[in-house]
């Protein structure tokens, strides 16, 4: 057996969205490109996000939502990771997101945000080029 | 300290986050992978493992998650690993079984990982056994690994557990497949879940019947069982059932271990009398006395002077 390492990736639905068909077309292309795709479903608390990011050891985490409660889920979970030593994953977002609020959002750590129609090559190039290193 | 004597450290304290990077080294299989794993296997033994395994979509996750619930309700804590099968031409995988559990992801009693069966010929089997290892000696008193009952190296992974159910529901028309898999032959408990359906009542007569026809063993009669993963109904009945063939392991085990303490009791006893009487005899003959002479004179050494006695009166037996 050789070393396996593999990208582990988190895609996650904060707040109260009523379907979650982006999020799993997103996580489809992932899988596609090779990652190990772990799904939480619909209607996470940033609690659980970080919890399952934190158990599951993640290299990345994406946010999708659509309800436009970024920015109160946001914050939390960006504090939530902080709170937990978990700064050296790295987060990213989609769905909809008002483009004045992106400075504001991306200043909270979170490193990108994808807008409804981006094509899911450029999240998955995007991902294998924003991969944390590990210690 | 090393990282590795780090994560140990904290795995044995039960650190949230030095078990998920412990299953991690597992799971990429580096050069630190052995020396973690036998750092922790010392510390392993404690846990009760539970397999939870069958046709994909029979309710597997959605019932562990119900277990977890009643066991939370004993006090008691839980560790979960979801085993999917990665895929043969992207390496990519899909890993949603914790989809049906996130409302348990934030209990401190509780810790699920999801794993990837990443393709390594015959690993996975023992990156599983290695993972429960971790939850093990984190202190869960259960572990539960479920897998998706499609083949043989299924089969080699749910293994590691102590207690193996095998699930099925009705309608799912993969009774007969699983059965060849050999399924039937590792499970101790069944499971026909999604009972509220049609069918329910069918599909556990037709495992009652396959069970007939493969001669159940007299030690431990395999239940078959009936639930409804969706709403819990049947879950205590099930954990009362896991529990019994818990005991009964433990009473093989202690049987076992009786038997093999009777044995060797048995032997050192034979040994006693055999030696005593012998000696008595080599007295009586003089060879005894003939035999303690050469080696006072030092002509011979004490073994060989016993060899030597003994291949004389045994000679004489036969
Ligand atoms: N009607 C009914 N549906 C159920 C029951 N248990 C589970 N389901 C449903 O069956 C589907 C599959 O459930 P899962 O728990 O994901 O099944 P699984 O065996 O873990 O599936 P895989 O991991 O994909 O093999 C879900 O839609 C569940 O809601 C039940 O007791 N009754
Ligand atoms: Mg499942």
């Amino acid at each position: 057996m050789q070393s396996q390492r593999k990208i582990r990736i988190l895609i996650a639905k904060p707040g109260l969205d009523s379907h979650d068909r982006g999020a799993k077309i997103v996580a489809r292309a992932l899988r596609d490109a090779g990652m190990e795709v772990i799904y939480t479903g619909l209607r996470q608390t940033p609690e659980q996000i970080v919890e399952t990011a934190l158990q599951e050891d993640v290299d990345v985490i994406g946010l999708s939502i659509l309800s436009g409660a970024h920015r109160t889920l946001f914050p939390r979970i960006m504090e939530l990771l902080k709170q937990k030593d978990l700064t050296d994953m790295m987060v990213f977002a989609g769905g909809i997101i008002p483009e004045e609020d992106i400075p504001e959002m991306k200043k909270l750590g979170i490193k990108e945000i994808f807008g409804p129609g981006t094509r899911t090559d450029t999240i998955v190039q995007f991902v294998f080029d924003n991969i944390p290193k590990r210690p | 300290m090393t990282k590795i004597e780090e994560i140990v450290q904290g795995v044995l304290s039960g650190n949230r986050r030095s078990i998920a990077r412990a299953i991690t080294i597992i799971e990429n299989n580096t050069a630190e992978t052995h020396k973690l794993v036998a750092s922790i296997y010392p510390h392993t033994g404690k846990a009760h493992i539970i397999g939870i395994t069958g046709p994909g979509g029979s309710g597997k996750s959605t019932l562990i998650e119900k277990i977890i619930r009643e066991y939370r309700r004993k006090d008691k804590t839980v560790g979960v690993i979801a085993v999917d099968p990665t895929s043969p031409f992207t390496g990519g995988a899909f890993l949603g079984d914790r989809i049906r559990m996130q409302e348990l992801s934030t209990d401190q009693g509780v810790f699920i990982r999801s794993m990837a069966t990443r393709n390594y010929m015959g690993g996975i089997a023992k990156a599983t056994k290695d993972a429960v290892k971790v939850l093990d000696a984190a202190g869960k008193d259960i572990v539960i690994v479920e897998t998706v009952g499609a083949g043989q190296s299924e089969v080699e992974i749910i293994k590691v557990a102590k207690t193996i159910v095998v699930i099925f529901a009705p309608g799912l028309g993969d009774e007969i497949q699983a059965i060849k898999a050999g399924m039937m032959e590792i499970a101790d408990i069944f499971v026909v879940n999604k009972a509220d359906r049609e069918n329910a009542n069918k599909a556990i007569m037709d495992i009652q019947a396959m069970l007939q026809l493969n001669n159940q063993e007299k030690t431990w009669k395999k239940p078959v069982l009936k639930t409804t993963a969706l709403t819990g109904e049947g879950v205590p009945q099930l954990i009362e059932r896991i529990e019994e063939h818990k005991h009964f392991l433990e009473r093989q085990l202690e049987h076992k271990r009786s038997r093999e303490k009777a044995e060797a009791e048995l032997i050192e006893a034979i040994k006693e009398k055999v030696a005593t009487s012998m000696i008595e005899k080599l007295k009586k003959e003089g060879k005894f006395e003939e035999f303690l002479k050469k080696i006072l004179k030092k002509e011979m050494d004490p073994t060989s002077a016993a060899e030597k006695l003994l291949n004389e009166k045994f000679r004489n037996k036969v």
